[in-house]
């Protein structure tokens, strides 16, 4: 299920990992983040939604201190201002290369739609088949802002040619991660 | 006078060469990418999803939608109904004017442009920026959308380049990343400065008073978290029952709208959320009605209350690849979009967009919920011209029609008119008024003998098993009557008596298609009369056109017009009517006729007609028969694509019947095959008009011609 995943989730341009516990995957965010060239500027900074799957391992002041535009605190304003955004989601849908999260907590939307790379983690035990396996296990009165993302931001509204990146992310980085995660 | 300025309209549209470009190249590819996007995926099967959740929604819109306002308000969203838009436009005015709100943020929203919101908004003083990409494009030019999934898709990167340059104040290139870079920017700031978002729903869930909403740019999701007051505008025909149900829609809507499995973006919002600033925020539900609970209650609208808006018939037409959405639709475009402007506004204004669908029903295969268009099309043209009558030109020529003595009357001494003008069997030109008839296509000359003369000297085979009346249609018996002798001689070499009812008439296709039901049925029940024989056990046509309002239409017309009882009777006709590629196949299953193999024969290419693809489902039998004959079958692009001939609409409209016309023909001559095949004498009309006029060697045969020297009764040996 995760050779589908990750095959219809390449197929929209979104870059997938698969990591086979919490360390090697917080090491794949770091390199996104020094790949994007993070940094103490306007368009330049990042934010970090923590979540039960990298939460314990982060040394959050060490962080900073390695990418000094690194912040934990999501605010809208310093959202609008990076380049780099990271959150978890809680399932992935192996049949359209989706993730999907209870986006709620509106800090995981700002974090994911502002900056121009969204960097998205989920436990690969919780791949889903699909869409309708999803809607059968969330109670929408509970997930009440229910999000999934399939690839980028995408657009072909002049003269249908698909030029990725509109109003939310340009690169979307979908780390696998293996092993049981606690919550949600 | 309306029709005067739809003309002006069309040759605008026709005139445009990049726009019919752009939509051209965009049919091809749509009919691609959509047939990847439902690989592995049974249509079928959740096209009988799709038609049971939201039927079974459609036929409850005010108990669902009350059940919805209960679930959103337990949720924490304050829910307002109406049926009426200008309700809506104040609802929002006060609240807009409570909350000081200065600007809006805007995602795609339909049920807004019924009521043209934006425009009532910036009388407000209020600015409203759209921030879909093609919506913004189309706001900024003052324009409207001309499709209901890609509202831009009529501009080219120029215009657009020119449009955003007088935004921004600065010359941009016509290079669409950059045009892209320059939309992110600048809509970037109408999201963060907006006071109020609002949106539209895909979906609207009343068992947990759910909204969903997908994108692909993700404006939506932005519109829904940035402003700090969230309004949805919703139209109520967007409900359904439950939250599983949403999965069906989701499955259809972007394969079906984009060729993709998912769209990038898929919000399913509950009551409200906590705003950016992680404060409670507020979550306005317009549900409008606006005559949808009243369409649900008319039978035969009813069934548009199932759209989903995909836009998948507006993306196969051939109309509107032609024209575009600004000529053929209103505030939604295409066929759909005439019959929902009945509804939302009167139907009257729907009554130029109605008139340019030609009935070709190449959307009824792709429609995920199974709407038929082109029958509530033929619905709307019968009320119309209940209201309104027909212009006096036409009705006088469907009465001719009506009468048989003097319409048969009158071909008889047309064939002699046209003796100065035909050559070959051909007329290249016509004078005076008929000339437009001529312009795009030769016409074939009226038979000197028609079929009708001819039968009575055919003589039936003495002591046969079993009887079939022969319905020839007005083309095969006055324009092609060697169609008819054919399918007599295939029918005979079956051992299967023909007979030819004389008092059989035209089959009212043309008057019921212009919508004039009386003359229709008038027609009905004389060939009914004609026709009903309990000796005969087959009544068979060569004509789809005229196979299709023998078995299926009759019965409709007559129950339209009142007339239960000959309504009956058309049932049970109905069921003895076949298309003759149909009968024939069937006879030489049951053994009864054997079609030889000829050695060294022409390649063909076969052209499906319309009605006999799309109404008698019967693709396959010619091309059978076809290749039992020893035919080489060599299929052309899009054979099942419309040849523009649509009866009288070749009439109406040949500016918009020609283009149809010169692809059909560019795909023929594409095949290299000198005989192009079909079962329609219609077809053969316009597709050997045009070729004929074109000067190609290749000619038009039924498939009863090419076959009937080539059939022969089955020996008895093998048994059955």
């Amino acid at each position: 299920m995760f050779e589908t995943f990750r095959a219809k989730a390449q197929a929209v341009s979104a870059e997938v990992h698969r990591a086979p516990a919490g360390a090697q995957a917080l090491d794949l965010v770091l390199a996104v983040l020094g790949r994007e060239g993070v940094g103490d500027a306007p368009g330049e900074r990042a934010v970090w939604c923590g979540g039960p799957i990298l939460g314990s391992l982060l040394d959050r002041d060490a962080l900073v201190r390695r990418f000094p535009g690194l912040s934990f605190e999501v605010t809208r304003e310093r959202a609008a201002e990076s380049r780099v955004g990271i959150t978890e989601f809680e399932w992935g849908l192996a049949a359209t290369g989706t993730i999907a999260q209870d986006a709620t907590d509106p800090r995981l939307r700002l974090a994911s739609m502002l900056p121009e790379v969204h960097v998205a983690l989920f436990p690969t035990s919780r791949l889903l088949p699909d869409l309708d396996a999803l809607l059968e296990r969330v109670d929408p009165t509970r997930a009440r802002y229910l999000a999934c993302v399939t690839g980028p931001s995408r657009t072909a509204d002049i003269e249908r040619v698909l030029t990725i990146g509109v109003h939310g992310p340009k690169k979307l980085v979908i780390i696998a991660v293996d092993g049981e995660f606690g919550a949600a | 006078m309306a029709t005067t300025d739809l003309k002006a309209r069309v040759n605008d549209a026709l005139e445009n060469g990049s726009l019919a470009g752009a939509l051209g190249r965009f049919n091809e590819a749509y009919v691609a990418s959509r047939a990847r996007a439902y690989e592995g995926i049974d249509f079928e099967a959740l096209r009988d999803q799709l038609v049971g959740l939201k039927g079974r929604a459609a036929a409850h819109l005010d108990e669902l939608a009350e059940q919805f306002e209960e679930k959103a308000t337990q949720a924490g969203a304050t829910v307002f109904r109406t049926s009426d838009p200008a309700e809506v436009k104040q609802y929002l005015a006060r609240l807009c004017k409570e909350n000081g709100v200065k600007r809006i943020a805007k995602s795609k929203s339909m049920a807004t442009e019924e009521m043209h919101l934006n425009a009532f908004l910036a009388e407000q003083g209020i600015e409203v920026a759209e921030t879909d990409l093609g919506e913004w494009i189309v706001q900024l030019a003052g324009q409207r959308p001309s499709h209901m999934v890609m509202p831009a898709i009529h501009m080219s990167k120029e215009q657009v380049a020119g449009i955003f340059s007088r935004e921004v104040k600065e010359e941009l290139a016509a290079d669409i990343p950059a045009l892209v870079a320059v939309a992110r920017r600048e809509l970037r700031q109408k999201f963060l400065g907006a006071d109020m978002g609002i949106t539209g729903a895909n979906v609207a869930v009343a068992e947990t008073g759910t909204l969903v909403v997908v994108t692909n740019e993700g404006n939506a999701r932005l519109v829904s978290t940035l402003p700090r007051i969230q309004v949805a505008v919703v139209g109520v025909e967007k409900l359904v029952e439950r939250f599983a149900d949403v999965g069906p829609i989701l499955k259809a809507l972007p394969r079906s709208a984009t060729g993709q499995l998912l769209t990038s973006y898929v919000s399913m919002f509950t009551g409200p959320s906590p705003g950016a600033d992680g404060q409670p925020k507020e979550l306005h539900v317009i549900l409008l009605d606006h005559r949808r609970t009243h369409m649900a209650r008319d039978p035969r609208f009813a069934q548009a209350l199932r759209c989903i808006r995909c836009a998948s018939c507006v993306n196969v037409c051939p109309v509107y690849r032609l024209l575009g959405g600004h000529v053929f639709g209103g505030v939604y475009t295409g066929g759909i979009g005439a019959i929902l402007a009945t509804w939302f506004e009167a139907i009257k204004s729907s009554k130029d967009i109605q008139s340019l669908c030609i009935q070709c029903g190449a959307c009824i295969p792709v429609c995920p919920t199974r709407i038929d268009i082109p029958e509530m099309i033929v619905e709307l043209r019968r009320r119309l011209a209940k209201e309104e009558g027909h212009p006096f030109i036409q009705k006088a020529a469907l009465r001719m029609v009506n009468d048989r003595r003097i319409f048969h009357g009158l071909l008889r001494a047309a064939s002699k008119a046209q003796k100065p003008f035909a050559k070959k069997g051909m007329i290249r030109h016509l004078p005076f008024f008929f000339s437009g008839m001529t312009e795009h296509r030769s016409l074939p000359a009226i038979a000197d003998v028609p079929f009708r003369d001819r039968f009575e000297g055919i003589a039936q085979p003495a002591g046969a098993k079993d009887k079939a009346a022969f319905y020839a249609g007005c083309l095969v018996d006055f324009a092609y009557p060697g169609i008819g002798e054919s399918v007599v001689k295939v029918l005979n070499a079956a051992g299967v008596e023909v007979t030819f009812p004389q008092a059989q008439t035209c089959c009212g296709a043309p008057a019921r298609y212009a919508g004039a039901f009386d003359v229709a049925a008038r027609n009905a029940k004389d060939n009914i009369t004609a026709l009903e024989d309990p000796e005969v056990r087959w009544v068979v046509s060569a004509c789809p056109t005229c196979t299709v309002a023998l078995r299926h239409e009759f019965a409709a017309t007559l129950e339209a017009e009142g007339h239960a009882d000959w309504a009956e009777r058309a049932e049970a006709m109905a069921s003895k009517v076949r298309d003759f590629s149909s009968l024939v196949k069937e006879l030489a299953d049951a053994g009864r006729l054997t079609v030889e193999a000829a050695k060294g024969l022409e390649a063909v290419t076969y052209h499906d007609s319309c009605h006999l693809k799309r109404k008698l489902h019967a693709h396959e039998p010619p091309r059978q028969l076809l290749g039992a004959a020893g035919f080489e079958l060599k299929e052309m692009k899009d054979s099942d694509s419309c040849c523009g001939m649509g009866g009288s609409y070749s009439l109406k409209f040949p500016e918009i019947s020609a283009p149809i016309l010169a692809r059909k023909l560019e795909n023929i001559r594409a095949t290299g095959a000198e005989t192009v095949a079909m079962d329609c004498p219609g077809c053969m009309l316009q597709i050997g008009g045009g070729l004929d006029l074109a000067g190609s060697t290749a000619r038009t045969r039924h498939v009863a011609d090419l076959i009937a020297d080539k059939v022969r009764p089955a020996r008895p040996a093998g048994g059955k």
